[in-house]
């Protein structure tokens, strides 16, 4: 009867972890992992996860410190801010936030600069001009600089920020479908669709932008994390969500001037930015390595 | 040359007239002007002068022309929250902070930016590589704003090696100068680092070893100038976001450029002083591109549009 040891044992065998292990390296675990706990489940079950109301406080709590400082409870792991709300509850329900600012923002500049660029590198002549042209001024103009023009104007809300974003980001995607269309245009199955009496509506909708798709999900996964530090930076400056939306931006704009104080009123939300924007990072890069190696200079 | 120059100038001056024609149009379609021009405590007296200075009484194309005459000549009317001053006035008076603080953050960049980007494309794979690729991936996702707060928290209130905010001595720019330079340190790293490496395998080089050249020499001498060109076309391109990032820095740190006069002109609804800022930079901000183009056409006889 052989005796059983380690060696013997299936899931002990060497061979197989390290395959295991070649099989893992093949997807980008870290960054799926980071932004599943960081920004899917948060953003998901926020009123399920967070342990308090994100917008109700009680001032007899105010400034507590997190749980490990002297002081802290574990009722606010990462303590409270000015008006005694909980900030890890703030940080979930801002993680929907983000989340759905820059997937809105986003799917609709991403829609918008698809139609333009189709349209701009299937037509040519003096459409790819006007668009082009476009492109580039839209490019070039400063970007913090226009977003506080724009909110100064029609005043800071959800929309504003929406449109902020909108025509900051449907450029990039613009000149990525035109290129992109410029050459699939010359190719044969198109000229065979045009003979075999499709519409040019039809033909950029079913023929072309079938092959462009990979690019845009490439290059808006890129974009997310983008966009949310943009968005942060905007709600910063008075010029993103209006008070008291829990967006992080606004959380660390909150804690400027308790720094002497309660550092951590502007330090949990401001570590949350950044792993979330690490994590989509890393996946984007890894995206676009893997299915669009052109996309490496956008 | 001189037909593209022409070209590239002509687009520029395309892009700042879109922007005086964002700037002129949000004010006029999104309701009534003069509630956005005017803070709230202005007085009918106040709501006729500004009405007759601007023509507000015309057709929406005279007004265009009204504005656009003025805006030439640099008139954006006066400031309200800074009274007695004019808009125009107030955005050349805190230039010089805003262009020290660029230019201190520039300076602060290349200096951490170019010996790691080199030394990550000679010892390709080695620990300065990681290093290199460690920092631009950080570099891309720290909010500037919060790293501001962070370095302040450590160095300023906890260390208190240096003020907190507000400008004088040396001592109050290191802490917004990294800040505003931390972003383009990986942009500057990663650019210095793949031109270097295109160099290194270019036959020319290979020459020089097959000569004997003494490797410091190599790479001193010949890669160097040789990689040179695109980071120093980039330069102008970072001076032009530096400016445009010093509206963060600079509120995070109290720094009086004309970053933090426009965030208190939007807090204080200042539309005069908000139109002069954002002109004025939009202005700076496309003829550095434009300079840019130019240099790069200039370097690269192979770039045409």
């Amino acid at each position: 009867m052989a005796t059983v040891t380690a060696r013997t044992l299936p899931w002990y065998s060497p061979p197989r972890v390290a395959r295991a292990m070649r099989q893992a390296r093949r997807y980008p675990l870290v960054p799926l992992t980071m932004l599943t706990f960081l920004l899917v489940i948060p953003a998901v079950l926020a009123t399920q996860v967070a342990p308090h109301d994100p917008l109700k406080g009680a001032l007899a709590k105010r400034l507590k410190p997190p749980v490990w400082q002297q002081g802290g409870t574990i009722e606010h792991p990462l303590g409270t801010d000015k008006v005694g709300r909980d900030i890890l509850s703030r940080i979930i329900h801002g993680a929907r936030v983000s989340l759905v600012v820059s997937l809105v923002a986003i799917f609709v500049g991403g829609i918008l600069g698809t139609t333009l660029g189709l349209m701009s590198g299937y037509f040519g002549g003096w459409v790819d001009s006007v668009l082009m042209r476009l492109v580039d001024i839209s490019l070039s103009l400063p970007t913090i600089l226009l977003a506080l023009v724009l909110v100064a104007a029609v005043g800071p809300s959800f929309g504003t920020v929406i449109g902020v974003l909108v025509v900051l980001l449907w450029a990039r995607y613009a000149r990525l479908v035109r290129g992109e269309t410029l050459s699939i245009k010359e190719r044969d199955f198109i000229a065979r669709a045009r003979v075999a009496g499709a519409s040019h509506t039809r033909i950029m909708v079913k023929y072309i932008f079938p092959n462009v798709v990979n690019s845009l999900i490439v290059l808006a996964t890129l974009q997310v994390g983008y966009v949310i530090l943009l968005e942060s930076a905007l709600s910063f400056l008075g010029a993103g969500l209006p008070r008291p939306t829990p967006a992080w931006g606004l959380m660390i704009a909150d804690g400027r001037e308790l720094i002497v104080t309660a550092w951590w009123v502007s330090m949990f939300p401001g570590l949350a930015i950044m792993l979330t924007v690490l994590a989509l990072n890393l996946l984007g890069d890894w995206l676009r390595d893997h299915f669009d190696p052109k996309l490496r200079h956008v | 040359m001189q037909r593209f120059i022409a070209r590239r100038a002509l687009h520029s001056l395309l892009a700042i007239w879109v922007m005086s024609l964002i700037v002129f149009s949000l004010v006029r379609v999104t309701g009534n002007p003069l509630d956005m021009m005017l803070p709230l405590e202005a007085t009918p007296e106040d709501y006729e002068r500004i009405s007759k200075h601007w023509g507000l009484d015309q057709p929406l194309h005279t007004q265009y022309v009204i504005f656009l005459s003025k805006a030439v000549r640099g008139d954006f009317g006066n400031s309200w929250k800074w009274p007695g001053h004019s808009a125009m006035g107030l955005v050349w008076q805190r230039l010089p902070a805003t262009l020290e603080l660029a230019g201190v953050a520039l300076g602060i960049s290349i200096l951490i930016a170019l010996p790691i980007g080199i030394l990550s494309a000679v010892w390709k794979g080695s620990g300065w590589d990681t290093a290199a690729k460690v920092i631009a991936l950080l570099g891309q996702s720290l909010p500037a704003f919060w790293l501001g707060i962070v370095l302040m928290w450590i160095f300023a209130v906890t260390l208190g090696w240096f003020p907190t905010s507000g400008r004088g001595g040396i001592e109050y720019i290191i802490l917004p100068a990294i800040t505003l330079g931390w972003f383009q340190v990986a942009a500057i790293m990663r650019l210095v680092r793949s031109s270097m490496l295109d160099v290194l395998d270019s036959e020319f080089v290979k020459l020089t070893r097959i000569k004997g050249l003494a490797e410091w020499k190599v790479i001193w001498k010949h890669c160097l100038r040789n990689a040179a060109i695109a980071p120093l076309t980039f330069f102008a391109i970072i001076a032009g976001v530096l400016m445009t990032g010093a509206v963060v820095t600079e509120s995070v740190f109290s720094w009086p450029g004309t970053g933090l006069l426009v965030v208190d002109a939007v807090r204080a609804r200042d539309f005069q002083v908000v139109q002069a800022v954002v002109i004025v930079f939009a202005g700076i901000f496309i003829l550095t591109n434009l300079l840019v183009d130019i240099l790069y056409a200039y370097l690269d006889p192979r770039i045409r549009y």
